[in-house]
């Protein structure tokens, strides 16, 4: 089990191989054991193992059974599971219970998978390391010295380590694939509108979307297919069929063309991942793709465009958390402060209620956000980041007239140390380089493993295709999966 | 542009965020690295361009007006972190 | 005058849909709060809002009706704030591209002749209500959201009323206007119907007009408040001024609130923070393009709306603009009444006479609905055309009409039963009109020797024709008869 992967344990459980309930207790014994990576924030192991009992007396019933039937599912602790805490790596919701679904719960139930806990992340998935986590960092399982990436990096870490075979996260501005690539799994972030967002703990509403982690490009096709679609409840979920990304994986994608922006193989670049990534050029090239250097002359502009339109997004939509509804309230508001004297107990209790529930990143993009927007301002920040946005979406319109997907490194490094960038937000902000730009334009990525640095750390390899383009996106990475054996490498865990 | 400690502890209040002294100080030191970083985007002249808010182009997405259930109350207070029988509790506001 | 009163007025609507604006929900009123919520209304994390498409086109129907400017392209932005019974902290509102612009609102005519002409419209646009504060005892205020999202619609007004009694006649017509469309109740007392007024006074002074500052009043909770408020806030601005000699350029704009019990505007808490609303565009909804097609379609459903229903009593019926104002300003109920009874005798004066006396007076005095009153305009119609034929005279018919209210029984068995019936047979008249002559030689004395005027002993005479007749004699058929015969007399 330790290295299975989710469509060979399918096939176990339909031959009555192995049961759900033995399946969901290897994991959780591996969960348990591994515990020190904190890949999980809640795991608890009686609601999991009810789910496979029931899972299994339905098969043993004979009863039709969903595409999951009885795997496990990590679940990114952003998502609302009914009745289940639901906390964001934040103080600030740390009992909070909600009283729904979010729609990818309802499908992932619906297809009959066992959810298997809720994973560590950045709080309210600000962050590229997991260290914002209310709960600690999660760590590395290639070097737990190391960051997992972020903001998914318990989802990451939990498949990479397989606590579970597949888990979803949710990706803002590369919160799937950098982590990912940093612990050596495939992770996609799907075009913005396929996935529901219902349910979804809203970071930047008009970034957020809910991606897949596995360790190989099937089994994210297997997980994608049963969360994607339309939903009623999310006015920006779009509604076009959705492929059976699984029926067409092994067939490569005729005349395949792959760009390549040679900026992003230049400055600020590991040399051993500009390496990898230069490899798996040939790879496609000796798959028959044709190669060739395309444009994205804003991309540059995708960093700070981002840290604009996100924050300002967040300072909206973490307004909410005051204290009142639901969250954490202060118990002690009263002032504390010269300037506070003339402040109302009423205002003075959310204000304190925020300052002790959120974390410094949270607070820093609420004040970023906040700044942005106000009047005076807006324009020359959050409109003119808008307008770059427009640009940057502009730039990739007119490069997938000429490739199908555009090939990069997806981090510009390897995973770096915890608490090497921890007080340097901007040098964090950069590892998003790559990444950012798909959100901003609202177009699919994945990141595939495409090799291991001298020091045993995972590279991710980077595909982004044209709006709604999942299928041929996986069809291409399996053609590299098809050729290397990267996918199969496991960290070494006691 | 730098933001002074005062115009920050002005968004600080504008957000809801109660901040320390020191917070106050290392806040305006990362927010002006950060406004300076973001101010690059000024360079660009983006006269003419349509700015570009939504993740997708879509447009007229409607339900129809039919009634569903509520939520009990318990569940709808169940959350609540001060709260009586029937309500959610704030420190009084006067009018 | 000493001075020009400006008001301007901001209405808040809410809509007639049977779930809230962005969620299922209900949106009855006066529910135990807390009641009427879901995850989307309470703002829990990871709802999101999906716009009704009624509550759209209630709007839209409502813009489209006040002659307003449709947008072909609209979106939604949020308006952020911090307020407890805001629980998501933003109000999902309309900033730059409201849905519509423009339009206006007819003052109505008082019956002194004061008011008439229109008061234009700044921007009517679609938002979400807010939840309540119930101000509660031990230094806590309780939250209940069952309002909290309902959707509302926002009417602001150019400052172009110029009296108390026209903001309020506006703010009449305006309820009067929203119900005729059936887009929303306007129970002011419900708070379905909302409305802040601005004012302030131009006062000419050294051969130059000074403005004062502009006053937001709040908390108008009746039309009467309204007119009140706005009587009482110019005279207090005026004061101000010939006191402080402050003007619109010496003070920002105030917010008073009234105070119904005293009569008085009160200044409102000032907030920490200067209003920044940091308005940018709602990512979780998409923008609505609306088509020609889409407008002609509501433009066919709007109907005809109270104004253009006084003209048509005016110009169809020939009835006074008072009278068809009356008739109109009840609701639409009445007017439909009043239209079927008009249309089925032919008798326009006689049926608007008949309905502002006789129905309105008793649905009135019993605090009825038309739909309950018990005579229907078939009836009615039936019994003024009986009238109409001289089946029976009018006073008769009147006295048919309040046992048919009375008893509720068919009109032909009142009819019967009361012997109601008029006598239009000359012959017999003619004998009445020689006895009642015959009776009072006095009455012609008075008249031969000019003691008293000829239609005073006309009058008496006709009295004691009636008397003789049982009230059945054909009025008309009497004067008649009485003329030629007196006539005789005095030749």
């Amino acid at each position: 089990m330790a290295s299975a992967n989710a469509i060979e344990l399918l096939a176990q459980l339909n031959s009555g191989a192995i049961t759900s309930e033995e399946l969901a207790r290897g994991y959780l014994e591996r969960a348990e054991r591994l515990g020190r990576l904190n890949a999980f924030v809640h795991l608890d192991p009686e609601v999991v193992l009810s789910q496979a009992r029931a899972l299994d007396s339905k098969r043993r019933a004979g009863q039709p059974l969903g595409a999951l039937a009885g795997l496990p599912v990590a679940i990114k602790d952003v998502l609302c599971v009914d009745g289940e805490l639901t906390t964001c790596g934040s103080r600030m919701l740390k009992n909070f219970r909600p009283p729904y679904d979010a729609t990818a719960i309802t499908r992932l139930k619906a297809a009959d998978a066992v959810l298997f806990g809720k994973t560590n992340m950045d709080e309210f998935a600000m962050g590229s390391s997991t260290e914002t986590s209310a709960y600690g960092p999660a760590r590395n399982p290639w070097n737990e010295e190391c960051i997992a990436g972020g903001s998914s990096g318990g989802s990451a870490v939990a498949v990479a380590a397989d606590c579970v075979p597949l888990s979803l996260g949710t990706d803002t501005g590369g919160s799937v694939r950098q982590p990912a690539s940093l612990c050596g799994v495939v992770g996609l972030k799907p075009t913005y509108g396929r996935v529901s967002r219902y349910g979804l703990i809203a970071y930047a509403s008009s970034l957020d979307q809910i991606g897949p982690f596995a360790h190989n490009v099937a089994d994210a096709a297997l997980l994608l297919k049963a969360v994607a679609g339309h939903d009623a409840l999310d006015a920006t979920s779009v509604n076009l069929p959705v492929p059976d990304y699984l029926a067409s994986l092994e067939t490569p994608p005729e005349s395949l063309r792959v760009g390549v922006v040679p900026e992003f193989l230049g400055a600020g670049l590991d040399p051993e991942i500009e390496s990898a990534i230069r490899e798996a050029i040939k790879v496609y090239e000796a798959a028959g793709a044709t190669v060739k250097e395309v444009a994205l002359p804003h991309s540059k502009y995708g960093v700070p465009a981002y840290y604009l339109v996100a924050p300002a997004e967040c300072s909206s939509n973490l307004a909410r958390y005051d204290g009142t509804i639901y969250g954490h309230r202060a118990e002690d508001f009263r002032p504390q402060y010269p300037n506070e004297k003339d402040i109302a107990p009423l205002v003075l209790m959310m204000m304190a209620s925020r300052a002790e529930g959120f974390g410094a990143e949270v607070k820093r993009r609420i004040m970023l956000g906040t700044f942005a927007l106000s009047a005076g301002y807006a324009d020359q920040f959050y409109n003119q980041a808008l307008k770059v946005r427009r640009l940057i979406k502009n730039d990739f319109d007119a490069a997938f007239g000429e490739v199908d997907v555009i090939l990069s490194p997806t981090s510009p490094t390897p995973a770096f140390r915890l608490g090497e960038k921890t007080s340097d937000p901007l040098a964090m902000y950069l590892s998003d380089i790559y990444t950012i730009t798909a959100n901003l334009a609202g177009i699919p990525g994945l990141s595939i493993p495409c090799g291991l640095t001298k020091s045993g750390l995972p590279i991710g390899l980077q595909l982004l295709g044209p709006a709604f383009s999942e299928e041929t996106l996986l069809r291409t990475a399996r053609v590299f999966e098809k050729a290397t054996d990267w996918h199969t490498k496991r960290p070494e865990l006691m | 542009m730098a933001l002074s400690i005062d115009e920050v502890a002005k968004v600080a209040l504008l957000a809801r965020l109660r901040l320390t002294p020191e917070e106050l100080q290392t806040f305006t030191g990362q927010l002006n690295s950060i406004v300076e970083f973001v101010e690059q985007l000024q360079q660009l002249d983006t006269t003419n361009v349509e700015p570009l808010a939504h993740g997708i182009d879509i447009h007229n997405v409607f339900r129809d007006d039919v009634l569903g259930p509520s939520l009990p109350r318990e569940k709808a207070l169940a959350n609540a972190p001060k709260r009586n029988s029937e309500g959610f509790l704030v420190p009084a506001v006067l009018d | 005058m000493e001075y020009t009163i400006i008001i301007g007025l901001e209405v808040h609507v809410q809509l007639l849909t049977e779930s809230k604006m962005f969620s299922s929900c209900g949106t009855e009123f006066g529910l135990p709060p807390n009641t009427q919520t879901d995850p989307v209304s309470l703002g829990l994390p990871g709802t999101l809002p999906v716009m009704n498409r009624k509550a759209f086109e209630l709007a839209l129907k409502t813009a489209v009706a006040l002659g307003a400017e449709i947008a072909p392209f609209t979106k939604w932005d949020r308006k952020n704030y911090y307020y407890p019974d805001l629980p998501k902290n933003y109000q999902i509102s309309q900033y730059d591209l409201p849905f519509s612009r423009g339009g206006s609102l007819a003052i109505p005519v008082q019956k002194d002749g004061s008011g008439g002409g229109s008061c234009r419209l700044t921007r009517v646009h679609l938002e979400e209500d807010t939840g309540k504060m119930l101000h509660g005892a031990g230094g806590f205020s309780e939250v209940d959201l069952n309002r909290a999202g309902i959707p509302l619609l926002e009417i602001v007004s150019e400052p172009d009323l110029r009296s108390a009694q026209d903001a309020k006649a506006c703010l009449e017509e305006l309820r009067l206007t929203l119900r005729y469309l059936g887009v929303s109740d306007c129970e002011m007392q419900e708070g379905s119907l909302r409305c802040d007024a601005n004012i302030n006074l131009h006062i000419p002074a050294d051969g130059k007009t000074v403005a004062t500052p502009i006053v937001e009043i709040k908390n108008l909770n009746s039309f009467r408040a309204v007119e009140r408020a706005l009587e009482y806030e110019a005279k207090r601005q005026y004061t101000k001024w010939k006191a402080d000699g402050l003007t619109i350029k010496d003070a920002p704009k105030e917010t008073r609130g009234w105070s119904d019990p005293e009569g008085i505007t009160k200044p409102q808490r000032q907030k920490e923070t200067a209003a920044d609303y940091r308005y940018f565009p709602e990512p979780d909804l998409v923008p609505v393009v609306v088509d020609q097609a889409w407008i002609d379609r509501v433009r066919a459903s709007v109907g005809e709306l109270p104004a253009q229903r006084r003209e048509r009593f005016e110009t169809e019926y020939g009835l006074s603009a008072y009278d068809a104002n009356v008739l109109v300003e009840q609701g639409q109920d009445v007017a439909d009444y009043f239209d079927a009874v008009a249309k089925a005798t032919g008798e326009f004066k006689l049926a608007s006479n008949w309905i502002q006396q006789d129905v309105l007076r008793t649905v009135k005095e019993k605090k009825l609905k038309l739909a309950e009153f018990p005579v229907g305009p078939d009836t009615l119609a039936d019994l003024i055309n009986r009238v109409k034929r001289k089946e029976l005279n009018t006073n008769q018919g009147r006295e048919v009409l309040a046992k048919l209210i009375e008893t509720g029984e068919p009109l032909d068995a009142i009819i019967k039963s009361g012997g109601y019936g008029m006598v239009a047979d000359t012959s017999v008249i003619a004998q009445a009109v020689e006895a009642a002559l015959a009776a009072n030689p006095k009455a012609i004395e008075d008249l031969k020797g000019g003691k008293k005027k000829p239609d005073a002993v006309k009058g008496f005479l006709r009295g004691q024709v009636m008397k003789q007749t049982g009230g059945k004699a054909d009025p008309a058929l009497v004067g008649e008869l009485l003329d030629a015969k007196l006539a005789e007399l005095l030749a």
